[in-house]
């Protein structure tokens, strides 16, 4: 037990310190992934929605296209062809070949992955939405933006919230996935010290535990999100069976 | 109080100063349907004109096009004199122009369609703030009295899913009156109602009648049309088939169709 919290200890000679910065790496990513590919999935969404034909085409070849490949596929294409574009334009201007932040490129990976299945969900949610409400804002003169953020997101909230608790719950484990690509987030940074030490089942199993936390208070968050995007409807536990 | 088909014209014509709307020709198709085959109808201010006919006769779709919930196929739609300007598949041509006009009708709708995720009160003062830029203060102050006049200044911070049918269509009058409509439009507001609700909502609309608001009514409640209108017209498959004073309509229809269709509602 000693030996645990020595090897546990966040200042070296304990392995600690590493962990937890590999935690902050990946809710950093997972954070940055999850606004962004909430940001493609309000657009794809619209796009599907209200777009023409060949936007509505090009937003189906993404979304399927994306959720039809396993992520971990997706990330090394995308991390690899993403960084190889970037160097290429940054030669071809005569910048020559730039660093890139690992987690800038962390952040478009699995936002592009996140966008997909935003889209989706909030599509249906928008669809969710009683057509009537929509009529009225229009019927009152409110401009699209506007419609956007007074009447079309506050409504839909409901509707999105608990498909979107998941989504950031994978975005925080997709995470995981990122070590591949050699980002120094909780699990490379786990496996490191675990190597190091030969402690595979205690550094294994605390980072189990991290990523259970995380979890843990994101459902309370989520909670509170929903509770507040639902006022206004009568609860739904009154009408169980 | 004018309102005639293009060819037949008794009536005399509305000083244009005081037209509130125009509606020229109207067609609307839904595909292969012919909904509207031509309506034509002026309302002048304080004026309240009332279309009815059975269902599927267009009279709620006749509204709709008038601030471009649907499309028309053809037709001119003038309101307060400026024209709507409509490009050549039927959409508004100019955002600005139908936004703007559209935040002087009044909307009401069968289905009430208050925003669920807002309270009374912000359901009523969401198109002043937002839309017209009406200051904070002013727009909460107007939104109370317009709650206080429809007998709902105690539910001002409840949401409309806990209100019943009746209450919640009142609120949708003072959401709609919150902007100083400068033509209400009514598109059957009480048909969703219970019967004994009914009544609260159309003594609402009585008064605004009294008090002069200009107000184009789509309804099936006959007494009422013939008590609160100056002007009613009856649709028939897309066609005025007849219209006339209340007196008129109700008391000496002409038509076949409209006596077949007043001895079916009686």
């Amino acid at each position: 037990m000693e030996q645990v919290i020595e090897l546990l200890s966040l200042s070296p000679p304990g392995w600690g310190g590493n962990l937890l910065r590999g935690l902050v790496h990946s809710l950093e990513i997972a954070l940055g992934a999850f606004g962004f590919g909430l940001l493609i999935g309000l657009g794809g969404a619209y796009g599907k929605l209200y777009g023409g034909p060949v936007l509505r085409d090009l937003l189906a070849v993404y979304t399927t296209v994306v959720r039809a490949v396993p992520e971990l596929v997706l990330i090394l294409i995308l991390y690899y062809v993403g960084t190889d574009l970037i160097n290429k334009a940054s030669e071809a201007m005569g910048y020559g070949r730039v660093e890139i932040s690992g987690v800038a490129a962390g952040i478009w990976v699995l936002g592009i992955v996140q966008g997909a299945y935003a889209t989706e969900i909030l599509r249906g949610a928008i669809k969710a939405i009683p057509i009537g409400q929509l009529e009225a804002a229009r019927a009152f003169g409110m401009p699209p933006l506007k419609m956007l953020r007074r009447v079309t997101i506050p409504a839909m909230m409901s509707f999105a919230i608990p498909g979107l608790a998941n989504l950031w719950l994978i975005a925080t484990k997709d995470t995981a996935l990122l070590a591949v690509v050699g980002f120094n987030e909780l699990t490379l940074e786990t496996r490191q010290a675990a190597a190091s030490t030969r402690a595979y089942f205690t550094f294994f199993l605390a980072a189990g535990a991290l990523y259970l936390m995380v979890t843990l208070l994101s459902g309370r968050i989520f909670a509170r999100i929903e509770k507040w995007a639902r006022k206004g409807q009568p609860s739904h536990r009154r009408a169980k069976a | 109080m004018t309102a005639k088909t293009a060819a037949d014209s008794v009536r005399p014509a509305a000083e244009p100063a005081d037209e509130a709307i125009r509606v020229v020709d109207l067609h609307k198709s839904f595909g292969n349907l012919e909904v509207l085959k031509g309506v034509s109808l002026t309302a002048s201010k304080g004026d309240v004109v009332t279309l009815i006919g059975g269902s599927g006769s267009g009279k709620s779709t006749c509204l709709r096009c008038i601030n471009f919930l649907e499309n028309p196929t053809s037709g001119r739609i003038v309101i307060g004199g400026e024209e709507i300007a409509i490009r050549a598949d039927g959409t508004p041509a100019s955002r600005k122009q139908i936004e703007r006009i559209r935040s002087r009708l009044g909307m009401v709708f069968q289905a009430f369609n208050l925003w669920t995720h807002r309270t009374l009160l912000e359901n009523v003062t969401e198109v002043p703030i937002h839309v017209l830029g009406v200051p904070k203060d002013e727009a909460h102050d107007r939104a109370m009295a317009l709650l206080e006049r429809v007998g709902l200044a105690g539910k001002a911070d409840t949401y409309p899913s806990f209100l019943s049918g009746g209450q919640q269509q009142r609120a949708a009058i003072a959401r709609a009156l919150a902007i100083d409509p400068s033509v209400m439009l009514f598109d059957e507001p009480t048909s969703a109602l219970d019967p004994e609700l009914v009544g609260e909502v159309l003594s609402v609309i009585r008064d605004l009648a009294a008090e002069g608001r200009t107000m184009l009514l789509v309804t099936h409640e006959m007494k009422f049309a013939r008590e609160v209108s100056n002007h009613v017209i009856y649709l028939s498959e897309g066609r005025i088939e007849e219209e006339g004073p209340p007196e008129q309509v109700f008391g000496t229809p002409q038509s076949d169709r409209l006596k077949q269709f007043l001895k079916s509602v009686a």
